[in-house]
C-alpha cells in the first residue's frame, strides 16, 4: 500500500507537486497520468526518499522509504530506465543488485529469463542497449527483490509493442498475486488498458483519481453541430449540463438519447451524438496537456477551413 | 512465459507471511561498491594501471640511474609519482560516477541511507589506496634486486618502515582529497580538474608567493596543505610539522570533507 498525503514540493518560485493526495492499493494497478512536467516523477521520486518533500508524507505499508531496512525486498523501482553506468554490463548491474540485496545468485539468471534478455546480451555493456532493452533491465532489477510493491516511472517508454503487451501482462498478474502497483504514464491509453483506478496529474495537481470504471462512466455523451450555440442553450433550458469540446462539439451530462431530444426539439442540426465512454477522461487529459503544451494546435472547423489563422 | 512461471519468478506476494527482511550490514555494502570499482572496463584499466605504471617506473630506474643511485630510495620514489596521480582519480570516480553515470538513482533507492553508501565508498577507497601503494612498494623491492643484480652491486634499503608508513599516509591523504573533491563537486569532469588544480596549480603559485612574500613563506606551513605534506615524503616528521599538517589538513580536507558530505545528504537525486 502507499499513501501520498499533502505532498507539496516546491523550488523557488515554482510548485512542482502542490499539495496532493492519493493511496495505491494492493492488489490493483494503480495509473499515474499527466503530461510531461505534471509532477509524476518528483512525486515518485519523493516517495523513494531521492527527493525531499517540501511538507506532507509519502509512505510505503505506513513506513517511510528511508526507514525500509531493505527496501529492494519490498518495494521494486524503477524511475529512469537510462541511469546507469554505461561501462557496465547488463548481468553486472543485477549483480549489484542482488549482492546490495543480499539475495542467492541464481536469482540474476531468473530475472534475465524473465525479462527475455538473452545471455549474449545481458554480457554487453549497456551503453549499447536500446532503450527497450534498458527498459527491461530496470525491471529486472525492481522485481529481483520479490518486492509486494513495484513504483515505475514510464515503464512503456521505448517498448515495441509485442513488450508493452508483455508489461502488460506482467504488472496484471503481478496485482492478481496481490501485489501494489504504481505506475506513471503521459499516455491515456497505456494507462486506460492496464490500470484498476486512475490518479489524473495536472501542474502538479490532482485533477481527478478513482476507479478507472468510474471515471469512464461518468462521462456522459458527446455532440457536434454546426450550430453549437443554439444547441448550448437548449441544453442549458433542459437542465443539462454541457462543456465546449473542440471547436463544434458539446460534452452534455446526459444520456445520448435526452441530448438528441433536446436537439431535434431545438432544430439543432446534428453531426454526430455518441455515449462519451472515456472521452471525457480523454478530452479531460486532452485539455490538461493543452494548458502545458507550447505550440497550439491549429483549429479547424468542421468543414476543415483553418479557423484564427492571422487574415 | 505462462503465468505460473511469472509467479515463480517474480515471487510476488506469497510474500505476505514472509519474515520482515533484515538491514543491509556495512560489510556487503563495502564489499559491493568495491566490485563497482572494478566492473567497469575505466575502473579496471584504471585498477591495472597502478601495476603497469609501478612497473614501468620501476624499469625506468633500472634502465637510467646510475650505479650509485640504485637505491630502494629511488625505486620507492619513481613508483610513488604515479599513485599520487592514480589514486585519487580512483577515489573521486567511485563518488562521482554515481552522479556522472547517474547509477547513484539506483544505488541510492536500494540502500537510501546516503551516508552509509559514502563511508563505505570511503573506506574502500583508502583500503585500495593501501593495498596500491603497498604493492607497487613490493613491485620497487622487486626492481631493487633486479637492478643491482643486473648492474653487480648490492642492494641498498635505505627507506625504514616508518618512512614508508608517511608515505603511505601521504598517498592516503591525497586520495582522501579526490574523494573530498568527488562529494563537493559531484561530476567526474570537474573533480579530475578541481584535484589537478588544487594539488598542482596552487603548490606553484603558493611557492611564487612564498619567494616574493616574506609574511606568507612564515605562514604558508600553517596554511599551506601541500606544503605541510612535503616532510611527509622525505621522512623528516617532526611535532611541528604533526601540527602543520593537522592545522592545514583540518582547513582543506576535513572541513570541505564535511561540507561535501553534508550536501550529497539532502541533495536531490536526478
Amino acid at each position: 500500500m502507499i499513501d501520498i498525503e499533502s505532498l507539496t514540493k516546491s523550488y523557488r518560485g515554482f510548485t512542482a507537486v502542490d499539495d496532493i493526495t492519493f493511496r495505491a492499493r494492493p492488489g490493483r494497478v494503480t495509473g499515474f497520468l499527466g503530461p510531461n512536467g505534471a509532477g509524476k516523477s518528483t512525486t515518485m521520486r519523493i516517495l523513494v526518499g531521492l527527493t525531499p518533500p517540501t511538507s506532507g508524507t509519502a509512505t510505503i505499508g505506513g513506513r517511510r522509504f528511508s526507514s525500509l531496512p531493505n527496501p529492494g525486498r519490498e518495494v521494486g523501482v524503477l524511475l529512469d530506465a537510462s541511469a546507469q553506468h554505461a561501462g557496465r554490463t547488463g548481468r553486472e548491474i543485477l549483480t549489484i543488485a542482488q549482492r546490495f540485496m543480499g539475495l542467492p545468485r541464481r536469482r540474476v539468471d531468473e530475472m534475465l529469463d524473465l525479462v527475455s534478455l538473452t545471455p549474449e546480451e545481458a554480457s554487453r555493456r549497456v551503453r549499447n542497449y536500446s532503450l527497450g532493452m534498458r527498459q527491461r533491465l530496470g525491471i529486472a532489477t525492481a522485481l529481483i527483490g520479490e518486492p509486494q510493491v513495484l513504483i515505475l516511472d514510464e515503464p512503456a517508454n521505448g517498448l515495441d509493442p509485442a513488450g508493452i503487451r508483455w508489461m502488460r501482462d506482467l504488472l496484471r498478474d503481478y496485482a492478481d498475486q496481490g501485489g501494489t502497483v504504481l505506475l506513471s504514464s503521459h499516455l491515456l491509453h497505456e494507462i486506460e488498458v492496464v490500470a484498476d483506478d486512475i490518479v489524473v496529474i495536472g501542474n502538479g495537481r490532482i485533477v481527478a483519481q478513482g476507479a478507472k470504471a468510474e471515471l469512464l462512466q461518468a462521462a456522459g455523451s458527446f455532440v457536434r453541430s454546426p450550430r453549437r450555440d443554439l444547441l448550448e442553450m437548449a441544453l442549458e433550458r433542459a437542465g443539462i449540463a454541457t462543456s465546449p469540446a473542440g471547436p463544434d462539439g458539446l460534452r452534455a451530462e446526459a444520456e445520448a438519447h435526452q441530448v438528441g431530444t433536446v436537439a431535434f426539439a431545438a432544430g439543432a442540426p446534428v453531426t454526430e451524438l455518441r455515449p462519451a465512454d472515456g472521452a471525457g477522461l480523454e478530452e479531460m487529459f486532452l485539455e490538461l496537456t493543452s494548458d502545458t503544451q507550447r505550440d497550439t494546435p491549429i483549429q479547424t472547423t468542421g468543414d476543415n477551413r483553418p479557423q484564427g489563422a492571422v487574415a | 512465459m505462462s503465468t505460473l512461471e511469472t509467479t515463480r519468478a517474480t515471487g510476488a506476494v506469497s510474500a505476505a507471511e514472509r519474515p520482515a527482511p533484515r538491514g543491509i550490514p556495512m560489510t556487503r555494502i563495502a564489499s559491493t561498491e568495491l566490485r563497482k570499482m572494478f566492473d567497469t572496463r575505466s575502473g579496471f584499466w584504471l585498477m591495472a594501471g597502478i601495476a603497469i605504471a609501478a612497473v614501468l617506473a620501476t624499469g625506468a630506474v633500472v634502465l637510467f640511474a646510475s650505479d650509485a643511485n640504485l637505491t630502494y630510495n629511488s625505486f620507492a620514489a619513481a613508483v610513488g609519482v604515479p599513485m599520487t596521480v592514480i589514486l585519487p582519480i580512483v577515489a573521486i570516480l567511485s563518488v562521482t560516477g554515481e552522479w556522472s553515470q547517474r547509477s547513484g538513482l539506483t544505488t541510492f533507492t536500494i540502500v537510501p541511507n546516503r551516508g552509509r553508501v559514502i563511508a563505505a565508498k570511503a573506506a574502500v577507497s583508502v583500503a585500495v589506496g593501501v593495498v596500491s601503494i603497498l604493492l607497487a612498494a613490493g613491485i620497487g623491492a622487486v626492481g631493487n634486486l633486479v637492478g643491482t643484480a643486473i648492474a653487480g652491486v648490492d642492494p641498498v634499503w635505505n627507506l625504514s618502515v616508518a618512512d614508508v608508513a608517511e608515505i603511505v599516509l601521504a598517498n592516503v591523504l591525497g586520495l582522501l582529497v579526490g574523494f573530498m573533491l568527488g562529494v563537493l563537486i559531484r561530476g567526474s569532469a570537474g573533480a579530475i580538474v578541481g584535484y589537478f588544480v588544487y594539488s598542482f596549480v596552487l603548490p606553484t603559485l603558493a611557492a611564487l608567493l612564498a619567494a616574493s612574500q616574506h609574511w606568507f613563506r612564515v605562514l604558508q606551513p600553517w596554511v599551506d596543505f601541500n606544503f605541510a605534506q612535503g616532510a611527509l615524503y622525505n621522512g623528516s616528521m617532526k611535532a611541528q610539522d604533526w601540527a602543520h599538517l593537522a592545522v592545514t589538513g583540518a582547513g582543506w580536507l576535513v572541513i570541505p570533507t564535511a561540507l561535501g558530505v553534508w550536501l550529497v545528504m539532502r541533495s536531490e537525486v536526478k
